[in-house]
């Protein structure tokens, strides 16, 4: 399904890790994973297991005590019909480049956007801002293009609503607001951190349907990253799952639905309850939910051999506990790190 | 849409996935609490003591690593007890004079001497004489005569605490030792010792804070507790005096009242005049605090689960409430203690607190605002004034290293 | 917005009438008045008291007369003349000898405010957004030390070594000539001159304090989500950083100013005592005293009102800067 369409960005090894004074976290762990141009990547995993972390690392905003140490993250830049390939860990933060890339061209939109805009400035004045840093264009212009932003992603009342503040919106109008804000200079690559995990499902599945016709209209590659595994059904249409800072499986959406092979994978899936699932009940055939058991290790003590492998079902001892399985191609475009899937 | 595949049955059991997993564990409830997690049950030994120590052992723990805390909680130590002790660490008489030393430099305590050879402290002898031409007094050390510094000397008698006659004190000159004294800290305008008055006004300065804040503390909790608890016109009435009281402020309000005391009270009198001053203006902070507190625990769910189980009303303040915000009071008592501390010093440098006799660091700044003396004695504008100062700084630091201590979402 | 105001106006007129209550009662709590111990004063020192006339005094000033009717006497006098009464040591109206006090302390409180906030909110933010470097220690140690010093101490310790070292007497705000003096142009300049000390002890605690506020609401504000979608658009760090977080960790920090400003003129008293400035402290120390009623009853009731002022612009400056607030009205 990618054959045709072209590399956007390819992180390779990305390793990134916070300094903390009680020790290292490899927060990345040698991520690899690629997204074209106009893909749907929907990244999945655990609280913790470092895939937020991994979208900062792309658009360099890695909050201190973090820092990318290894890797890189190869852009393919289109500028004025030019192409150019930049690694992105390579550049400063703070230069003009960086900036002129973060916002125009990479844009993210957080996850709680009630804390994520500012509660002292107008939605206008904060989505003028990325218009006139990025496009040079004065005040006025700058409004009118807002105007029309927000208007593109379904706010009510645009002129209206744009002197207005944050907190006097509802929540899904501010989430539309922060993807008005990001869309407002057209990237190439929308990174999206758990949008909707802090809306209802009426407002989620709203703002879903929203940004998958974006994405037909502009035709931007979005980066989903979420826990929820039905989003990830319904959004994306290459998904990479993650587990403690590595990369454990990766797959076209089907056939990470149909044909899990890790077991980590295998057991999120069987973790969904589903209707007509028979749970809790007194008597004979007592179901109960079905969860991982254990839990996420400690950072600073990460259990030798594969992390996974206390939880593991499919543990086998003596090599799942010793040596650290590496990323292996099981069919074409389904890669597995484990070694009791694809052997030692 | 894409749909997640549905089981052949409805039974999870029969899966294909699940047909791999693991026998499914027992029930929930055979199972032990920590085992549902699957963590294993046995902790570390260390982790052991954390999850079973008490509240005030963890504060203590916490608190133990606030380096500048424990410094300023030493600081204060030492400091309360010389106050305490007086008497006997001082090595004079706070009003003993000694009129050939008058402005006297503190005297140089040394353990080398001319030679270079070490003995135990010791001083030499001195000897005063006017400058022919500034008129000023020079004192000159002789090293002919040396005399040592004697530890549980004898020296001149007194009562520690008015109750044990004694003549003994911590350290001074031999007792045959005529016409030379040992100046620690210099000697004021009437040749008094600096170092032994510091000691004794010690006792009263540290003292005013601590009685202040008490009673500044009952008002606050009884007020603020009756104000948060019961809500309502109470809290109403109660807020609205507190906020007439703060109107005013604080330095001119204790001005005024400092001057409505007059100034032939026995100086007991006073001392307890100045406390009590001192605190009707502090208890509405406390006040303010404890109400607050109060106010947001009632709604608290523990409260309301005491409240199901039948608990009086007493015993759900003394018993939940208070402990919880115990911690914060004590807090907040350790730093509002240098206020009032700085309040007496500030009111008796003004003239309006205590007075002399009264011996306190605000009196010994008083008699050392003359600015001729400033100039040739500066010893007499330091000694109190670091004393003071000290004393500040330590409480701020043992505050905020309790404040730290105490609260339970700091890291 | 303007409903909120005329509230808090409305509330703060009992208050006022309370606090007037309040300073004129506490004055009068002594024993005995002005007269009395202007008697004792004059025995002290050996003269003859003539009772007649300290009769005929009494009579003039009203101090026989029950608290109330003399409580009554004063607030209509100010209230409805402007006439703040007599001072009776220094037998002028107590308008004439307020005024320029207050003027002067109000005047040297602005000016130490506004030198605090100049230097402290740039090196708060600068502490911030490096913290844990070497000069983050640096400041911290020093606003330690401010904050923790009392002012009065500052002004004793800059007096002992401006003395010693500089060989300058540096009390007061005017030199001799000046003081008695009507206002003049040179008159003010002199003062200029005279002028950096005050500040500088005023402003030291107060700037102290200010740095670590600052610093601690930057610090509060630099971590949370909202600065990162600044960062995220490609803002510069600088902009970005006194855009948002500063902006927002300013809110309380301005609104104190009414408070602050209150705050300096009351606590003002010990620090002019030492240096012998020729504001509020000294002159209302001296009324307290001598018992000069009206003198020391008036200080302590413009010094409250300055308070409650202070307050209410605080409340109303806080309402205004923070939307969520003001929507609420």
């Amino acid at each position: 399904m990618n054959n045709n369409r072209e590399l956007l960005v390819e992180v390779k090894n990305l390793q990134t890790y916070f300094f903390l004074d009680e020790g290292t976290v490899h927060a990345v762990d040698g991520v690899d994973f690629n997204i074209h141009r106009g893909e749907t990547l929907g990244v999945v995993g655990e609280s913790g297991c470092g895939k937020s972390v991994t979208a900062r690392s792309i658009l360099n905003i890695v909050p201190k005590p973090g820092k990318t140490v290894g890797g890189e993250i190869l852009y393919h830049r289109k500028v004025k019909g030019v192409e150019q390939t930049i690694d992105l860990t390579q550049m400063e933060p703070q230069s003009s480049e960086m900036r002129s890339i973060r916002g125009a061209e990479i844009a993210m939109v957080f996850q709680e956007p009630m804390t994520s805009l500012s509660p002292v400035h107008t939605i206008g004045n904060q989505i003028g801002e990325a218009i006139r840093l990025h496009q040079g264009l004065d005040q006025a212009a700058a409004r009118e293009l807002a105007i029309e932003m927000l208007d593109l992603v379904g706010m009510p009342l645009p002129d209206r609503t744009i002197d207005e503040y944050a907190h006097q919106l509802s929540g899904g109008m501010r989430q539309r607001a922060m993807i008005a804000m990001a869309l407002s200079c057209h990237p190439s690559l929308l990174i999206a951190d758990e949008p909707t995990t802090a809306l209802d499902v009426t407002t989620e599945a709203q703002i879903l349907k929203l940004m998958r016709q974006l994405q037909d209209e502009l035709g931007m590659a979005i980066m989903y990253i979420t826990h929820n595994l039905g989003v990830i059904a319904q959004m994306t249409e290459n998904v990479v799952v993650m587990y403690m800072g590595k990369v454990v499986e990766q797959a076209e959406v089907d056939t990470l639905f149909y044909d899990p092979q890790h077991p980590y994978t295998r057991a999120l899936l069987q973790s969904i309850p589903r209707l007509g699932q028979k749970t809790a009940r007194r008597g004979a055939g007592q179901r109960r939910l079905a969860s991982i058991r254990g839990m996420v290790p400690d950072p600073y003590a990460l259990p030798k051999g594969c992390p996974f492998h206390p939880r593991c079902s499919e543990m086998v001892a003596g090599q799942c506990d010793q040596t650290e399985p590496q990323m292996i191609e099981v069919a074409p475009g389904h890669k597995v790190r484990c070694l009791a899937c694809t052997g030692v | 849409m894409m749909t997640i595949p549905e089981p052949q049955d409805n039974d999870l059991r029969n899966s294909p996935v699940m047909a791999e997993a693991e026998a499914c564990p027992p029930p929930i409830d055979e199972m032990e609490p920590l085992e549902v997690l699957g963590v294993e049950p046995v902790l570390a030994q260390e982790e052991e003591r954390l999850y079973v120590a008490g509240q005030w052992q963890l504060m203590w723990w916490k608190f133990r690593k606030h380096k500048m805390a424990i410094m300023g909680g030493i600081i204060l130590i030492v400091f309360y007890v010389i106050g305490a002790f007086c008497e006997f660490v001082a090595p004079y008489d706070p009003e003993a004079y000694f009129i050939r030393y008058k402005m006297a430099p503190p005297t140089p305590v040394r353990i080398f001497d001319t030679m270079g050879k070490l003995h135990t402290p010791f001083i030499y002898h001195r000897d005063r004489s006017k400058d022919p031409e500034t008129l000023r007094d020079i004192y000159a050390e002789n090293p002919e005569t040396r005399y040592p510094l004697r530890f549980f000397v004898k020296g001149e008698p007194y009562k520690l605490w008015g109750l044990f006659a004694t003549e003994t004190h911590l350290f001074g000159l031999a007792p045959d030792v005529e016409d030379q004294a040992v100046f620690l800290l210099g000697a004021d305008r009437m040749g008094r010792d600096l170092f032994s008055r510091l000691c004794y006004g010690a006792r009263l300065s540290l003292s005013i804070g601590l009685v202040g804040v008490f009673l500044s503390l009952a008002l606050g909790i009884v007020l603020g507790g009756i104000s948060g608890y019961y809500g309502g016109r109470v809290d109403t009435i109660i807020q609205r005096v507190i906020e007439f009281i703060r109107t005013i402020p604080t330095i001119p309000l204790w001005m005024a009242l400092s001057a409505a005391l007059p100034a032939d009270w026995p100086v007991i009198k006073m001392y307890f005049g100045i406390t009590i001053i001192l605190s009707l203006v502090g208890w509405t902070g406390m006040a303010r605090v404890v109400r607050g507190r109060f106010l947001s625990l009632r709604q608290d769910d523990f409260v309301l689960a005491a409240r199901l189980c039948g608990s009086s009303e007493m015993r759900i303040i003394l018993r939940h409430m208070v402990p919880s915000f115990l911690s914060h009071i004590i807090a907040s008592l350790t730093l509002s203690i240098p206020g009032q501390i700085l309040g007496e010093t500030g009111l008796s440098y003004l003239g309006l607190g205590l007075r002399a006799p009264a011996i306190s660091w605000g009196v010994l700044l008083q008699e050392a605002q003359n600015v001729r003396s400033l100039i040739l004695a500066p010893w007499l504008l330091f000694g109190p004034a670091v004393c003071v100062v000290l004393t500040v700084f330590a409480y701020n630091f043992l505050g905020d290293g309790l404040r730290d201590a105490a609260d339970p979402y700091a890291r | 917005m303007l409903g909120y105001i005329l509230r808090r106006i409305g509330m703060m007129i009992p208050t006022l009438i309370v606090v007037s209550m309040l300073s004129f009662i506490i004055i009068q709590l002594p024993p005995g008045d002005y007269l009395t111990s202007y008697a004792a004063t004059l025995r002290a020192t050996g003269d003859a008291v003539d009772e007649a006339e300290l009769e005929s005094l009494r009579q003039r000033y009203g101090l026989g007369q029950p608290i109330y009717v003399q409580y009554y006497k004063w607030m209509s006098g100010i209230l409805l003349r402007g006439d703040w009464g007599q001072s009776m040591e220094w037998r002028k109206p107590v308008k004439e000898l307020i005024w320029e006090k207050m003027a002067l302390t109000v005047f040297l409180s602005l000016v130490a405010i506004s030198v605090s906030w100049f230097i402290a909110i740039p090196v708060g933010v600068f502490s911030a957004t490096h913290q844990y470097s070497i000069p983050d220690y640096i400041f911290s140690a020093i606003s330690f030390i401010g904050a923790g010093t009392p002012g009065f101490m500052i002004a004793l310790v800059v007096m002992l070594v401006a003395m010693r070292q500089l060989g300058l007497n540096v009390g007061g705000l005017f030199s001799e000539e000046y003081i008695l003096a009507p206002w003049s142009w040179a008159k003010f300049v002199d003062m200029l001159k005279h002028l950096w000390i005050p500040v500088i002890v005023i402003a030291f605690e107060s700037t102290a304090g200010s740095i670590r506020t600052t610093r601690a609401n930057v610090l509060d504000e630099l971590n949370k989500p909202y600065v990162e979608t600044a960062r995220a658009k490609g803002v510069k760090e600088r902009k970005l950083v006194w855009k948002y977080p500063v902006r927002v960790a300013m809110n309380p920090f301005f609104s104190t100013v009414g408070w602050t400003l209150a705050n300096l003129i009351g606590g003002q008293t010990l620090v002019a005592v030492v240096l012998g400035l020729q504001t509020n402290g000294p002159m209302m120390l001296r009324a307290l005293r001598s018992q000069d009623m009206y003198l020391a009853g008036s200080f302590l009731f413009l010094v409250s009102v300055l308070t409650v002022i202070g307050t209410l612009i605080s409340d109303v400056l806080l309402a205004w800067v923070d939307p969520r607030i003001r929507m609420e009205g």
